[in-house]
């Protein structure tokens, strides 16, 4: 093999959910450096797929590595250390500040007595200063706003120094200001200083927009896996999502979007006898 | 998201305050000093308390340095607050231990059952003991350690089963279990010579008196070594109250924490039951009480917890046989009495449906 090893490489994978398989052997590869997003509707295994590769789940057949190391041999501490995660659900059953917070992210560095040095502490605030929460160090997380909430944890997977990012729906819940404020994050951590970033989304345009390489999952198969203008194919995309999507081109970027058709006009006076608001003029 | 109840915004600037120093071993040490300082003074006012005027006097003034009161205070009053204070600092730490690893703020090894089932196999290991002419001073407390791990395994199976357990669940759990261990133990009791067991219905509510010297040396073997652990874990169970998939992900050896933790945290809770009996609701106050100061980080908690409970159980202990002498009452009717209102507010406070087991 030429040059680096892979940052993710699953051969083959098979995983079953309770007797129920998720996927039956599937390849997919990523390279260092790389963007890539997992798009795919709900239950379609992006999220499976993101804990096969993380080693929070392990597959049923085939095999994963992490840059070339079999996931499976690595002890927890080393694997922190190659890989980490911005999990979908981050609730905490006790209140920590933020600096507790991103600091857990050091877990796999403490020694023995679990004291943080100063280098930790270093690294530490220069995750929180990357994610624009360092004004925050000192306030207890329930304090902060959804978004802020989700850049605490993206600095806490910073605080890792792991060169492979995973993400699982970053953007859930937020509004479009902070949804931009997390992908140009990702888009800068990724061009600037060189981390591997997989992530699943359900906004599909966004992820269009930020990532070179989209990954397109349907019931456990790769259905589609390549730059945005090849995966976004109408029918494709209408027929993954199981519902009809046009796909237009951005004339600035060139960078295509995909949306529902233009909902058909309903009948002036609906059965209630008020009219439809998209019939009011 | 949070599950710690706040009172008031003013409260919640100064434990934003508080809990906005963060761990350092210099904090540790001046929390742990303060408090050692706290339980000294506590520890000697204790000695001076009780149904007789003996007092430490007798112990400083040569003249009176052999007289019986030096005697109440070296081998009545004094073993008996040693192990008011090993009790209060195992249930204590146990209890910080226990809310971390089901994250669940209500959790306490009382209201879950884990003492219970430490009872049981006290009272099992006592019935058969003495049919059989053993000695109980490491059998019991084996017993009880047996008791306790099956407790919490069953607790663990159950959450186990149901994925995610809520924490109104679990304490559901625990009071069924509660119930089927007291009737175990009545069912022992009534079976074997009630006349034998005079002490047993005090045992069950609580109660403290004083230890041999090979008992007292049983019960620290288990607190020192316990104590330490879970403290050394502290940042593994830190991260595990987000989860146990995010404490893999930052580089815990869950397994490992989890089997270590739950060992020492049993184990802890049956030296103290073994000794003491059901002493309800300490593993659940003085934790909380802890957070409100400190922060939730359990590096600190645990030991701090362990010093406040130790504090609050000589306090309560010196109250419960010093309040209505030559009357003693049990010192889990008034841990109890205090920690019943305690849960009630803290459970008001629990927003329904958060937190998860492991």
């Amino acid at each position: 093999m030429n040059g680096p090893p892979a940052a993710v490489a699953a051969r083959n994978i098979g995983f079953s959910y309770r007797e129920t398989p998720v996927f039956r052997g599937i390849d997919f590869t990523v390279a260092p450096g790389e963007m890539v997003a997992l798009i795919g509707p709900n239950g379609s295994g992006k999220t499976t797929l993101l804990k096969l590769i993380s080693g929070a789940v392990a597959p049923t057949g085939g095999g994963v590595t992490l840059s070339g190391k079999p996931i499976e041999r690595l002890s927890s501490g080393r694997k922190a250390r190659l890989v980490a995660v911005v999990p979908q659900e981050t609730g905490m059953t006790f209140d920590f500040t933020v600096m507790e917070t991103v600091l857990m992210g050091r877990t796999a560095y403490l020694g023995r007595f679990g004291v943080e040095t100063h280098e930790d502490i270093a690294v530490a605030q220069e995750a929180m200063r990357r994610t624009g929460t360092l004004q925050f160090a000192g306030r207890l997380l329930s304090h902060l706003s959804g978004g802020e909430r989700q850049l605490v944890v993206i600095a806490r997977a910073l605080a890792q120094k792991a060169r492979l990012l995973l993400l699982d729906e970053p953007t859930a819940f937020l509004d479009i200001k902070h949804r931009m404020e997390i992908y140009d994050l990702l888009l800068g951590l990724n061009a600037e200083e060189g981390l591997t970033i997989v992530t699943t989304s359900h906004d599909i345009n966004l992820a269009a927009r930020y990532c070179r390489r989209i990954v397109l999952i349907k019931q456990g198969l790769i259905r589609a896996d390549g730059p945005p203008d090849q995966v976004f194919q109408p029918e494709l995309l209408s027929d993954v999502y199981d519902t009809p999507l046009h796909v237009m081109t951005d004339p600035a970027t060139g960078i295509p979007y995909a949306l529902p058709p233009i909902v058909p006009t309903a009948p002036a006076v609906s059965r209630g006898g008020f009219p439809h608001p998209k019939t009011i003029r | 998201m949070s599950s710690v109840p706040s009172l008031s915004p003013a409260f919640d600037r100064l434990r934003a305050a508080a809990t906005g120093r963060r761990f350092t071993a210099g904090r540790a040490a001046a929390v742990i000093a303060l408090l050692s300082v706290v339980l000294i003074v506590a520890v000697l006012f204790s000695l001076t308390v009780g149904s007789t005027s003996a007092g430490i006097l007798d112990l400083v003034l040569p003249s009176r340095a052999s007289s019986e009161s030096a005697t109440i205070l070296m081998r009545v009053r004094l073993p008996r607050i040693l192990l008011a204070l090993a009790v209060g600092a195992s249930l204590s730490a146990a209890g910080v231990c226990f809310q971390a690893l089901l994250r669940n703020p209500l959790a306490d090894p009382y209201i879950l059952g884990i003492s219970g089932g430490a009872g049981l196999g006290a009272i099992l290991s006592s019935a058969l003991a003495a049919g059989a002419g053993m000695p109980l001073t490491l059998l019991r407390p084996a017993a009880a350690f047996a008791g306790s791990l099956g407790a919490v395994m069953l607790l663990l199976a159950m959450a186990r089963r149901h994925g995610r357990l809520l924490p109104e669940t679990m304490i559901l759990l625990g009071v069924v279990m509660n119930a089927t261990i007291m009737a175990a133990i009545m069912f022992i009791i009534t079976m074997a010579d009630f006349s034998r067991y005079a002490g047993t219905m005090y045992w069950l509510l609580g109660n403290l008196t004083s230890p041999t010297p090979a008992e007292l040396a049983m019960v620290y073997g288990c607190l020192g070594p316990g104590v330490l652990v879970l403290a050394l874990l502290g940042q593994g169970l830190n991260v595990m109250t987000g989860g146990e998939e995010l404490a893999g992900q930052v580089g815990v050896d869950v397994p490992r924490l989890r089997i270590l933790a739950l060992l020492a945290a049993s184990l802890i809770t049956a030296a103290a039951v073994s000794m003491a009996g059901l002493v309800g609701f300490v593993g659940l106050m003085v934790p909380h009480l802890g957070r409100a100061w400190l922060g939730p980080d359990n590096r600190l908690l645990v030991p701090a917890s362990a010093l406040l409970g130790a504090i609050i159980l000589v306090m309560a202990d010196t109250a419960a046989r010093s309040l209505f002498a030559p009357t003693q009452i049990p010192v889990g009717v008034i841990t109890a009495l205090f920690g019943g209102p305690c849960f009630l507010w803290l459970f008001a406070r629990h927003r329904p449906g958060e937190g998860t087991a492991a």
